[in-house]
């Protein structure tokens, strides 16, 4: 049984089968890739998965319970974290600030109307929060305001923002979309520190053939909105169905 | 000091000190002088100018902070009037309970307004905000007449006579604050110089003052900094397992509270209320305030409604006499030019004066007069320390 149990998910956009029959099983502790050409119905497949989307059919269970109907704060506090395709940070914020309010969310739930104490009297927090900026070299931004970051170090703030959370599942859209080589290969680096130091269950759709081989433990492709084959990068690397679907397309 | 940091504890003991002092600060020109119409220290003006800081305080809450633009906090403010006035009448001739039961009024009804404006983000729940304040403004207007008086208003009459006062029979009750008349005032004349201090406006300066200080605390705690974050990224937010609608909501009804408050204080300093009080203009004129002081600073909504009350009660008295007045040492056909090109501005103009001076700041000022103020101090420092001076006059400003 893995944490993350996908069966028999349908998702239907007007006459576009978007997701038809998916079932898909993420193994704890497991770096778990999931590929495709576009259209493939990888970013439904995730959307369904954080609450985002509601899939017409199927059920999606994550560590023994539905997350189906639920929104994305509560699956978030399930212990779903997501990085996105851009940097979702909180741009009028600075990077401690930005650090601090997951760690809230983490302690306090959804909704806590804590208006009278002071932020800086919530050492515990505060501590929490630099440990985290320092695990991620950030130490020396603390106080700047989070939208003056590179694209470099904003992806590494949210990252560093799910991660303060301890999430079970930590899912990224596309980390390295639309990066340099050099910030690609920082990435692949940062995700793999992570996973060897912290052992977090990830599960990442990617585009880089270079990300998805360098992370991977198990690779699902997925084309036209169906599983194709799942297994493991090496064995997926020479399957002829995934040469017709996946780099037969590419090479068009 | 107080449960905050240095900075804001020096922000708040000045403010405390201009507030109480403002008998003396606002009325710096000698009675017989001709500078004398610009003395603001008279209890009518300076009642308003702490109660539309209250105002601004709470509305800069929800605006500053969320970046939710209420555009019918009047009715708010409104509705704890009338809610005042039906204490003073039904209960007490004190204000005290008065005024709490405006804030708890005022609040209730926010929470409704909120609790359906705020399906809607943007423009949408301005517009839904501003319906509202209108629906309030046509029913008291009309419908609700029993209950708010229709178009002439709720007063005290000599037929009240409320639970806990004994007014004698045949007389108008007043309001009062521990049997004192809130219209008492105590004269101190010095030299040429003339200063009335009155309990109307220092009850009023302490809930100015209680407020200003709340606010303070919301802004530098962990709601405080949830809200900042509504308005940065709300979804970031969700996926951060925080619920945005809970944290608005929250904020707006605070902010309905405020406005309640200061509905209540109204009433109390003059026991009167009618519709108008809810009309748009008057919740426009809010929003105004707040941006023109500063949104999203501690200290610019105070500054902002002070800056506008000043306008609209010193500018607008102006009038062509004291314009010649002015300008009598200049030739005779001079004169006259003068007085025509500055007439426009003054008086009943005092609205076309106070659009430009608002466009001036928005286009060159975003940060609101605060962050003018900020400026000419850097100037004057010997180095210029934009950071620190941002800290000591409280946050950044909101853009």
């Amino acid at each position: 049984m893995g944490i993350l149990e996908v069966s028999g998910v349908n998702k239907r956009f007007g006459g576009l089968q978007a997701l038809g029959d998916v079932n898909l099983s993420i193994q704890e502790q497991s770096v778990h890739a999931i590929i495709g050409p576009n259209g493939a119905g990888k970013s439904t497949l995730l959307n369904c998965l954080v609450g985002k989307l509601i899939p017409d059919s199927g059920s999606v269970m994550f560590d023994g319970q539905s997350v189906l109907g639920r929104k994305p704060h509560e699956i978030n506090q399930m212990g779903i974290s997501r990085v996105f395709q851009t940097p979702e940070i909180f741009g009028d914020l600075t990077v401690l600030e930005n650090m601090l309010i997951p760690v809230f969310a983490n302690r306090d739930g959804a909704f806590r109307m804590h208006a009278i104490e002071s932020v800086f009297s919530e050492s515990s927090v505060i501590e929490r929060a630099r440990e985290m900026l320092a695990e991620v070299r950030m130490s020396d931004k603390v106080e700047m305001l989070a939208s003056s970051l590179s694209r470099g170090d904003k992806r590494r703030l949210e990252m560093a923002m799910c991660l303060v959370q301890k999430p079970k599942l930590l899912l990224l859209d596309e980390p390295t979309a639309g990066m340099a080589r050099a910030d690609t290969e920082n990435t692949i680096a940062l995700l793999n520190e992570i996973r060897n130091r912290r052992g977090v269950t990830m599960a990442i759709i990617e585009h880089d053939m270079n990300v998805v081989f360098s992370l991977a433990d198990r690779i699902t492709v997925l084309a036209q909105g169906t599983p194709l084959v799942e297994d493991t990068p090496d064995n997926i690397k020479g399957h002829p169905k995934v040469r017709e679907a996946y780099l037969g397309e590419a090479q068009v | 000091m107080l449960g905050l940091k240095k900075t804001d504890t020096t922000l708040f003991l000045v403010v405390m000190g201009l507030t109480l002092l403002a008998p003396f600060i606002l009325n710096p020109f000698p009675v017989e002088s001709g500078m004398a119409q610009f003395n603001a220290g008279y209890p009518d003006l300076m009642q308003r100018f702490v109660i539309f800081g209250i105002f601004a305080i709470g509305f800069n809450i929800l605006f500053g902070l969320t970046g939710y633009l209420s555009f019918g906090h009047a009715a708010f403010l409104g509705v704890g009037s009338y809610a005042a006035i039906w204490s003073l009448k039904l209960f007490a001739l004190d204000v005290v309970p008065a005024i709490v039961f405006a804030i708890l009024v005022a609040g209730a009804f926010a929470m409704l307004v909120g609790f359906i404006s705020l399906r809607r983000s943007g423009i949408y729940f301005s517009i839904l905000t501003l319906a509202f304040a209108q629906m309030s403004y046509a029913l008291a207007y009309s419908v609700l007449t029993p209950l708010t008086g229709g178009e002439t208003g709720l007063q005290i009459k000599n037929t009240d006579s409320p639970l806990l006062s004994n007014v004698p029979e045949g007389e108008i009750g007043r309001a009062s604050f521990l049997g004192l008349d809130m219209g008492a005032s105590q004269e101190l004349v010095l030299g040429g110089w003339a200063f009335t201090f009155n309990l109307g406006y220092y009850i009023a300066a302490v809930a100015m003052l209680i407020a200003f200080y709340l606010s303070i605390r919301i802004f530098r705690s962990p709601f405080g900094m949830m809200l900042r974050a509504v308005k940065s990224n709300q979804q970031r937010m969700n996926y951060t397992g925080l619920s945005p609608k809970p944290y608005t909501l929250a904020a707006f009804v605070i902010s309905g509270m405020y406005a309640g408050l200061a509905g209540g204080l109204m009433v109390a300093m003059d026991t009167q209320v009618g519709p108008e009080r809810m009309f748009w203009t008057a919740s426009g004129e809010v929003v105004i305030m707040t941006v023109l002081g500063g949104a999203g600073t501690l200290l610019g909504p105070v500054l902002g409604a002070g800056f506008i009350k000043y306008f609209e009660n010193i500018i607008s008295k102006i009038n062509k006499d004291i314009l010649h007045q002015w300008f009598a040492v200049l030739p005779d056909g001079f004169e006259d030019v003068m007085v025509s090109l500055v007439y426009p501005f003054v008086g009943k103009g005092w609205h076309l004066t106070l659009g430009i001076m608002f466009m001036l700041v928005i286009i060159f000022l975003p940060g609101g007069l605060l962050q003018g103020g900020q400026k000419i101090l850097g100037l004057f420092r010997r180095k210029p320390q934009p950071s620190a001076a941002a800290e000591a006059d409280g946050t950044k400003p909101a853009e």
